[in-house]
């Protein structure tokens, strides 16, 4: 009997092959000039171009692409490669910037009840706000269509962590608390040496969703600055009706997330602790 | 007169009871510890006996009265008390080892790191615990957590150290054994200990005197319980004894009938009491009746 992963392997496979082949022969084109409706005859047969593109058609593009993915041949065709650097290093730029204020504030709220209950109000109304709602305020106060592109990752980031990172800390297990008081930590050592360690694998969640959230965020977002990065590149492309290159660029927008995905459950599992 | 080690002086809970009203768990607790002393207190579930102890420990506070150790009024936690909590509370991230380097490391900063890892292993290897060094908690079973539990309160020599039911989570053959160990490290060190229990041979063997309080509300500490059976113990020689058994049937006696109405003296200190007194002071030690006792105490500690 084969193992479990070695079967779930077999069988994903054979569900890969069972849709690209349906997806084929759905997509063949017609027997070229027969039976055409009059309709059809007056616009010339069938338009080539507005139809979805086999999977054929799709690897084909993506070997071309994949294999000179950094090249750059002016400000409307760059390589698969770029496009998705310059998504990846908003995003991080982005989230990077809401970690170093979510988790000291989060620690800040999570520490005080009196903070948590000043903040709170703000934060209720300020976390429902769909980030994209933020970009024309942005445009006009920055002035600058990266810098607003990566402010609205830092928006969208933002809340998971911070509130993830409160409740974890809130949530600290008060014998915990006691060994460090027992032991005459100061506040800022027991926040390091205890309730950190404590309130991490919480704290990781939160960053994890929060990664999640702006990867969805920045398509949308390049979407509407343009210029270039992957959410440019798939509205261009469908500008372009290149449908080919629109499924491509979705299949390696859904790649980079799950390596994102991967990289923050890695460094969840690093914290994690069992009681 | 001298000051005592430990100074307790009219100590009172007052909760609010849900009603508008209030709720005096305990009132007017008055004792004194002597340096060196094993004092152990026994009383109904909920007459405030962990709060006590953890006003003891600074973790909590009183309505009235204060504490005073070796001259100094006693405010919120400090390393020269440790405590052994019930439930552990190891720090599940740290491995065994690193549990005790970080309570030593807090007590003696200016350490080498050496230093702190070699005192650290000596006091596990005390409890037993040499071979689970880099062991998380999680892995380990209750009975050896709170063996690193122990180790880690012995481990920063602290002039008092504080029990809350350390054994009560743990069967009877384990508490046993690990009663065993405490005596050892005792015996080794005697250092001032105010331990919280349900199990009346556990005080007899462990302490020197036994606090019995009355039931709650506006509980007290009616009587001092002096045990006169003389150190080194063990617990399968203490029942031959006479004293033993004076003892406990008085203890017994206390929370069965008296523990309702029971009073300390006038001036709100306990009343002390020796049962024992009299009673033969050697344990006798044949080797025929240390055998016949060794099975009867596992025996006895199978069927609890
Ligand atoms: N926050 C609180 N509000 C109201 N009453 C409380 C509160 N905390 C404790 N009490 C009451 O104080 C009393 C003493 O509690 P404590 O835990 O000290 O008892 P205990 O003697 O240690 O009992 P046990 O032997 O079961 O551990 C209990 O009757 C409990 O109901
Ligand atoms: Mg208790």
């Amino acid at each position: 009997m084969a193992s479990l992963n070695v079967r779930a392997a077999l069988l994903s496979v054979s569900f890969l092959i069972l849709a690209l082949g349906l997806w084929e022969m759905a997509t063949q084109p017609p027997e070229a000039q027969t039976g055409l409706t009059e309709y059809e005859m007056l616009m010339g047969g069938v338009e080539q171009e507005s139809r979805v593109p086999p999977p054929s058609a799709v690897i084909k593009l993506a070997w071309a692409e994949l294999s000179d993915p950094f090249y750059d041949a002016g400000a409307n065709d760059k390589g698969i490669g770029i496009q998705l650097a310059y998504s990846v290093y908003r995003v991080l730029t982005g989230y990077l910037a809401a970690m170093a204020i979510a988790l000291p504030v989060g620690f800040l709220i999570g520490m005080s009840p009196l903070m948590y209950k000043a903040l709170n109000p703000y934060i209720q109304v300020l976390r429902p706000i769909s980030p994209l709602a933020w970009m024309p305020l942005a445009l006009f106060i920055i002035q600058d269509s990266d810098a607003s592109a990566i402010f609205v990752i830092f928006i969208c980031s933002i809340w998971p962590m911070l509130l993830n990172t409160a409740f974890g800390v809130a949530n600290v297990r008060q014998d915990w608390v006691n060994v460090a008081r027992t032991h005459e930590l100061g506040p800022l050592r027991t926040a390091i040496t205890v309730i950190l360690p404590a309130a991490a694998p919480t704290i990781l969640t939160g960053m994890r969703i929060s990664i999640g959230i702006a990867w969805l965020v920045i398509v949308a977002a390049e979407m509407l600055v343009g210029g270039t990065g992957i959410g440019y590149y798939v509205w261009n492309e469908w500008n372009n009706l290149d449908l080919a290159s629109v499924i491509f660029s979705i299949l390696m927008i859904g790649v980079v997330g799950m390596l994102l995905d991967l990289a923050l459950g890695k460094a969840q599992k690093l914290v994690e602790y069992k009681e | 007169m001298s000051k005592p080690f430990l100074e307790v002086d009219g100590l009172s809970k007052v909760y609010p009871d849900g009603q508008g009203g209030e709720l005096t768990v305990f009132e007017d607790i008055r004792f004194a510890l002597e340096k060196g002393e094993f004092v152990c207190i026994i009383g109904h579930s909920g007459c405030g006996k962990s709060t006590i102890l953890n006003v003891l420990a600074g973790l909590d506070e009183a309505s009235a009265g204060n504490v005073v150790m070796n001259g100094k009024e006693i405010k919120g936690p400090g390393l020269e008390r440790g405590v052994v909590f019930q439930n552990y509370s190891l720090l599940p991230w740290k491995t065994t080892l690193n549990n005790i380097v970080f309570a030593v490391r807090a007590r003696w900063p200016e350490w080498s790191k050496e230093k702190v890892k070699e005192h650290s292993e000596r006091y596990l290897k005390m409890v037993g615990l040499d071979h689970a060094l880099n062991r998380k908690p999680s892995q380990l079973s209750g009975g050896m957590r709170q063996r690193v539990s122990i180790a880690r309160a012995f481990a920063t020599q602290p002039e008092l150290l504080l029990l809350d039911e350390p054994f009560g989570a743990l069967d009877a053959l384990t508490r046993g054994v690990i009663q065993d160990e405490l005596v050892k490290i005792w015996e080794e060190t005697r250092q001032t200990v105010f331990m919280i229990t349900h199990d009346v041979d556990e005080a007899i063997l462990l302490s020197d005197r036994i606090f019995l309080m009355s039931n709650g509300p506006n509980a007290r500490i009616a009587e001092s319980v002096k045990v006169d059976i003389p150190h080194p113990r063990a617990r399968a020689t203490i029942f031959q004894n006479p004293a033993y058994h004076k003892t406990r049937d008085y203890l017994v006696d206390f929370l069965v009938n008296r523990s309702g109405s029971a009073l300390p003296e006038k001036d709100g200190t306990p009343k002390i009491v020796e049962p024992a007194k009299g009673a033969a002071r050697s344990t006798p030690a044949s080797a025929e009746s240390d055998t016949e006792s060794e099975s009867e105490t596992a025996a006895r500690a199978v069927n609890a």
